[in-house]
C-alpha cells in the first residue's frame, strides 16, 4: 500500500484507563471484528491464535478506515519494560495518549508520553471515560494539554465503553498522524519491535518495515547481533492472521524465522536482506542487561533438574531473562537470575511456580554492582557474597524516579525518599492538586520495598515509574551474616556504609525471632570483614522431652517425634544449626520495622 | 504365635470426680457399675488369655483411681488375676484407709504408685485435687504399716502458680518421707481441656521461669540418692532393683496386653486400643465379644523407631543391631560433637547424656533417620 495511506500508532494509557476497550471499539468500527462476534477486550483475549496449533500473540493489529491502513501496536505494560516500550514507539509515527477523566494523568502516562516525544511522535490527546460520574475533562484535558504542549481544545474526549466520540478518534489518526516515510527503493531495514517464541515456527518478530520490501523465502540477517535465518512466513493480524507475500516500507507485521532461541533476534535490532544488505541498521538498539538479581532455590533440593527445565523454558519467550547456575552453602543448587527489574522478577517467579509447579526459595533481590578490586579491573557482580572484602571502588545503578502525588504528600515523598538516598532533580505542578517530582536514587534502594512504602505514605495516591540511567560510585559495603559462626551466603547484602550498622542490627533482630531456639547456643552475627557489628543470642533449649510414655502413650508420642521431625527437615542445616526457609527472607521485611 | 505376653495392665477408669488436667480415660462415680466392670474385665482376660504367657511378670492396675473402685469388687479383680512377681496398684492418697492398705496387701499387690502431685494446698488446688498435704502422709504411713516396701510417687512441676521454692519444698517434702521410686511430670496442659482453658495463658507467661524446674528436679532428686533411669522416673539407689519393672517393659518393646476400657496392648506388630466408651465397654463384653477396638499395625520399621524413641529414654545404653537401620549416623556424629549423645563403636550402643536427656526429644528426632 502507498505510504501516505498507512498510520502506524499505538495507545499510551495507565493500567485501567481505558487501552483495551478503545482498542475493543476500533477493531469494531473498522469491522475487524464483527460485534456479533466481539468479545470483551480483544487485543487481550486473542493474544493466543490456536489454528494449527500455533500459538502467537499478536502485538499489532492490521485494521481499515476510510481506505486508510491502521497498524495498531500494543506496548508492554509496565515499568521494566521501558526499553521495549520505546521500541514498539519507535515503529510508529504517532500514539493515542489516553487518560481518565476522573484520574487525571498517572506517571506511568506520563513517562510513556515523554517517550512518545521522545521518538518524534505525534500524539493525538484523549481524555477517557467522560461517562463517569466524577468525571472532570476539563481539568484533565488542561492537565494533558500542559504536558505535551497543545492546546486543550485539541483534546478529544471520547467514552470507549458507551463509543462516544471513537470515530473521531480514527479521524484523528488519519488527520494528526502523519505516514510513513520511508525509501521503497533503499535496501530493506525492518526493526523488530517485539518477538515470541512458537514451539512448532520458532521465534516470530513483529517488525516496522523501515526501507524496501521484504519477501518469503529470502534470507535474513539481524544486523546488531549477526543472526541469519530465512523468512518462512510473512504477514499480519488483522486481529486473525494472514499471511502475505510481501512486507513493504511504512507496514507493520510478523516473519516467522524457524530460529530456535528467541536470545537471537532481540528486540530493538534490525533487520535487512542477506540479497543488498543495508549499510547501516537502524538507530537505538540496546543490549538491555539485567539490573535486578535474586538466588532462585528449590525447596526440595531433588527438585533442580526441574527448576533448570523451567528456566530454560522460559527463557526462549523471554530474552530479557538471565540465568546461571549458583551453589549457596546454606541453600544448596540453584540458580542467579537477572532481571530488568521487580515486576520482571515477580512475573517470573509466579510463571515458575505456577506454570512449572515449583516450590521456591527466593532469596533477597539485590542489583548488579560493578567493582574494581584493588590492581584489578573493573567487574560486575550480581550476588552480594560475591563482593570482594576490598574494593578500590564499587558503582550502582541509578535510576530516575518519576513520582505523581496530590500536593499534600510531596512531604512524605519527599522524606522517603531522602532516606533512601535520592537526590532531588525536579519538581512541577501538573495542575493546582498534583505534582510531579522526579528522583535520582540507587536502583538498590527501590529494589526491596521501596513501592509499598510510597504507596502507604501517600495513601495508595502515588503513581511510580522508573529509568535506569547508569551506574555511579557508592559507598557500599559488605555485611555478612554468621549464624553459628559459619557464614551464611545466602543472607549478605551489599549495602551504604551509612545505613550498614542500622540494617545489620534489624537483620540479626529478626533472624533471631525466625530461628527456632537448638540443642545450644546460637550467636547470629552481622559483620562487615573481620568486624562485628552486631550480635544476637538464641538461647540453647534447656529441656526438650515428652514427659510421660507408657503403654497407652506410644503411638501418640512416636507421631510427635514424627512431626518433630519433618519439621527439621524442612529446615536447611548452616554448619550445626537449623534454619528455617523464613529466616531467609528476613531480609525482605527489614523495613517494616513495628513488626509485632 | 508369639510365645505370649508376660505384662498385664488392667485399667480402672473410675474417680471420685475429675481433675482438670486430666486426659485418661475416666468415669466418675457410678458405683453401680463397679462390679459389672470388673465382670467386664474378666471376661476380657478370659477372651485374651490366649494371648498371655502362661507366667506373668508384672501386672500393673492404672486409671482413673484404681483404689475409687468399690473394695469389695477391687477385691475380687486381684483374687482372679493372674499371679506375678511385681502387682502395682495406682492409688490416690484420699482413697487410702487402713483398710484398704491391708487388703491389698493380702491380694497380692507388692508396689503402689501414689498420686501425690503436690504437698502444697495452693497447687493441688489448682489441680482440682481434693487432698491435704497431711492425707499424703497419713495415706503413706498407712501403705507402710500394712507391709509395703516399694512405693513411688507420682509428682507434678509446672503447675500454674509453682515458684521456684514451692518445687523445692514439694521435693523437700517428697524426700522426707522417702518412697523407694518417684515419678516426675512436667504438667501438660493439653489443648482443648477445662485447665487449659483456665490457667494456658499463665502458664505461658511462666514457660521461661519453668524451663530450669526439670533440672532442678533431677538435681535435687539424684544429689539425694535417686537414680535418674528414665526420662520422668527416679529409684532409690539400693540392693534391690526398683524401678518399674511394668513400666521398663514398654521401654524396652516388650510385648504387653492392656484390658478395660480405652486400654492399650501391643502384642506381635499389632497394637489396638479398646473404646474409651463405658457403655459400649460393657455390652460387647457382656455377650461375650471382644470391645470394638481400634487397630494399628506396626511395621519393623516403626517397631525399631518406637524402641529407639523408648530406649533412649533409660540410662542405660541402647543396644543398637537392627535398629542401627533406623538411627541416621550423621546424626550421631553431630550429636556427639554437641556432647548430647555417646555412642560406644564396639558394643553398638547409644547413650544420651545428662544433656542429652534434657533434650531427649529434640535428640531422638535428630537420630531418626
Amino acid at each position: 500500500m502507498a505510504q501516505d495511506l498507512i498510520r502506524n500508532f499505538s495507545i499510551i494509557a495507565h493500567i485501567d484507563h481505558g487501552k483495551s476497550t478503545l482498542a475493543d471499539r476500533i477493531l469494531e468500527l473498522t469491522h475487524a471484528v464483527s460485534s456479533r462476534d466481539m468479545r470483551e477486550q480483544v487485543l487481550d483475549s486473542m493474544d493466543l491464535e490456536r489454528e494449527r496449533g500455533i500459538t502467537i500473540k499478536a502485538q499489532a493489529v492490521r485494521v481499515e478506515w476510510k481506505g486508510h491502513q491502521f497498524n495498531l501496536i500494543d506496548t508492554p505494560g509496565h515499568v521494566d519494560f521501558t526499553y521495549e516500550v520505546s521500541r514498539s514507539l519507535q515503529a510508529c509515527e504517532g500514539a493515542l495518549l489516553v487518560v481518565d477523566a476522573a484520574q487525571g494523568t498517572q506517571a506511568q502516562t506520563l513517562a510513556n508520553a515523554y517517550l512518545a516525544i521522545e521518538n518524534n511522535l505525534d500524539i493525538v490527546p484523549v481524555v477517557n471515560k467522560i461517562d463517569l460520574p466524577s468525571a472532570d475533562p476539563d481539568a484533565v484535558a488542561s492537565e494533558i494539554a500542559d504536558l505535551i504542549g497543545d492546546d486543550p481544545e485539541h483534546v478529544l474526549r471520547i467514552s470507549a465503553k458507551t463509543g462516544l466520540g471513537v470515530e473521531d478518534v480514527l479521524d484523528a489518526i488519519v488527520e494528526r498522524v502523519p505516514p510513513p516515510s520511508g525509501d521503497l527503493d533503499a535496501p530493506a531495514r525492518a526493526l523488530i519491535f517485539d518477538s515470541s517464541y512458537d514451539q512448532y515456527r520458532g521465534v516470530v518478530a513483529f517488525v516496522r518495515v523501515v526501507d524496501g520490501s521484504f519477501s518469503t523465502r529470502e534470507p535474513l540477517r539481524a544486523m546488531a547481533l549477526g543472526t541469519r535465518f530465512e523468512a518462512e512466513e510473512l504477514g499480519f493480524f488483522s486481529p486473525t492472521r494472514s499471511a502475505t507475500g510481501t512486507l513493504e516500507a511504512g507496514e507493520v507485521g510478523y516473519v516467522i524465522t524457524g530460529l530456535k532461541d528467541v536470545s537471537r533476534l532481540r528486540v530493538g535490532d534490525t533487520i535487512t536482506s542477506e540479497r543488498r544488505p543495508a549499510a547501516e541498521p537502524l538507530p537505538g538498539y540496546k543490549d538491555v542487561k539485567p539490573m535486578v538479581f535474586s538466588g532462585l532455590f528449590p525447596t526440595d533440593s531433588d527438585a533442580y533438574p526441574e527448576l533448570r527445565d523451567a528456566l530454560e523454558r522460559l527463557k526462549l519467550n523471554d530474552a530479557a531473562l538471565f540465568y546461571e547456575p549458583e551453589t549457596s552453602q546454606a541453600l544448596g543448587f540453584g540458580f542467579r537470575c537477572g532481571f530488568l527489574g521487580l515486576l520482571h522478577m515477580e512475573i517470573v517467579r509466579e510463571r515458575l511456580e505456577r506454570e512449572f509447579d515449583l516450590d521456591l526459595i527466593v532469596t533477597a533481590p539485590n542489583v548488579a554492582y560493578r567493582v574494581k578490586p584493588p590492581n584489578g579491573d573493573w567487574k560486575e557482580v550480581h550476588t552480594p557474597s560475591d563482593m570482594p572484602n576490598e574494593v578500590e571502588e564499587v558503582e550502582e545503578p541509578y535510576i530516575k524516579a518519576s513520582i505523581i502525588v496530590p500536593k499534600e504528600y510531596v512531604g512524605a515523598v519527599m522524606e522517603l525518599n531522602n532516606d533512601r538516598r535520592g537526590n532531588f532533580d525536579h519538581m512541577e505542578y501538573l495542575s493546582e492538586q498534583r505534582v510531579h517530582l522526579t528522583y535520582e536514587l540507587p536502583l538498590a534502594e527501590i529494589v526491596l520495598d521501596y513501592y509499598d512504602q510510597l504507596k502507604s505514605r501517600t495513601r495508595g495516591y502515588a503513581s511510580f515509574d522508573y529509568d535506569v540511567i547508569g551506574f555511579r560510585p557508592g559507598k557500599l559495603v559488605r555485611v555478612d551474616v554468621l549464624v553459628g559462626g559459619e557464614p551464611v551466603d545466602a543472607l549478605s547484602l551489599v549495602i551504604h556504609r551509612d545505613s550498614a550498622y542500622d540494617r545489620g542490627r534489624l537483620l540479626v533482630e529478626r533472624l533471631r525471632e525466625e530461628i527456632p531456639r537448638q540443642h545450644f547456643d546460637v550467636a547470629i552475627q552481622a559483620a562487615i570483614g573481620a568486624r562485628v557489628i552486631a550480635r544476637e543470642t538464641v538461647k540453647a533449649r534447656r529441656k526438650d522431652v515428652l514427659a510421660k510414655c507408657y503403654g497407652g502413650d506410644i503411638s501418640r508420642k512416636r507421631k510427635l517425634l514424627e512431626k518433630q521431625k519433618a519439621g527439621k527437615k524442612r529446615m536447611k542445616q548452616v554448619g550445626m544449626v537449623e534454619v528455617p526457609q523464613e529466616a531467609f527472607l528476613a531480609v525482605l521485611n527489614l523495613n517494616d520495622e513495628k513488626k509485632s | 504365635m508369639t510365645p505370649g505376653a508376660r505384662h498385664l495392665y488392667v485399667h480402672l477408669p473410675f474417680c471420685a470426680h475429675r481433675c482438670g488436667y486430666c486426659d485418661f480415660v475416666t468415669a466418675v462415680g457410678r458405683h453401680s457399675q463397679h462390679a459389672s466392670y470388673v465382670d467386664a474385665l474378666l471376661s476380657e482376660l478370659a477372651l485374651e488369655r490366649g494371648v498371655l504367657a502362661s507366667e506373668l511378670d508384672t501386672v500393673f492396675l492404672g486409671g482413673g483411681t484404681p483404689t475409687f473402685t468399690e473394695p469389695r469388687a477391687l477385691q475380687r479383680l486381684l483374687a482372679s488375676l493372674p499371679p506375678s512377681s511385681e502387682v502395682t496398684v495406682e492409688a490416690n492418697p484420699e482413697t487410702v484407709t487402713q483398710e484398704l492398705a491391708r487388703m491389698l496387701r493380702a491380694q497380692g499387690v507388692n508396689r503402689i504408685s501414689l498420686g501425690v502431685q503436690s504437698f502444697r494446698p495452693h497447687l493441688l488446688e489448682t489441680l482440682d485435687r481434693i487432698v491435704q498435704p497431711d492425707t499424703v502422709r497419713r495415706a503413706f504411713f498407712h501403705l507402710r504399716d500394712a507391709g509395703f516396701d516399694n512405693i513411688s510417687f507420682d509428682l507434678i512441676y509446672g503447675i500454674p502458680g509453682q515458684a521456684p521454692h514451692d518445687l523445692d519444698a514439694d521435693l523437700a517434702d517428697a524426700l522426707e518421707l522417702g518412697p523407694e521410686h518417684m515419678s516426675c511430670y512436667e504438667l501438660e496442659a493439653k489443648p482443648g481441656t477445662r485447665f487449659t482453658h483456665a490457667h494456658g495463658e499463665e502458664l505461658e507467661r511462666q514457660a521461661d521461669s519453668m524451663e530450669s524446674y526439670f533440672e532442678l528436679v533431677v538435681e535435687r532428686l539424684t544429689g539425694s540418692g535417686y537414680r535418674w533411669y528414665e526420662t520422668a522416673n527416679f529409684c532409690r539407689v539400693s540392693e534391690r532393683d526398683l524401678r518399674s519393672r511394668h513400666n521398663l517393659a514398654y521401654w524396652l518393646g516388650r510385648d504387653y496386653l492392656g484390658i478395660g476400657v480405652g486400654a492399650v496392648s501391643t502384642i506381635g506388630g499389632r497394637r489396638w486400643r479398646n473404646t474409651p466408651r463405658l457403655a459400649g465397654y460393657l455390652k460387647s463384653l457382656e455377650r461375650g465379644t471382644v470391645p470394638e477396638r481400634e487397630i494399628e499395625s506396626l511395621s519393623t520399621d516403626v517397631l525399631r523407631r518406637e524402641r529407639v524413641m523408648l530406649g533412649l529414654r533409660l540410662d542405660e545404653p541402647l543396644v543398637l543391631g537392627d535398629l542401627a537401620r533406623v538411627v541416621d549416623g550423621r546424626a550421631v556424629s553431630r550429636l556427639e560433637l554437641l556432647g548430647l549423645v555417646q555412642s560406644d563403636t564396639v558394643r553398638q550402643t547409644l547413650t544420651l547424656t545428662r544433656r542429652g536427656r534434657f533434650l531427649g526429644g529434640g535428640v531422638t528426632a535428630d537420630l531418626l533417620s
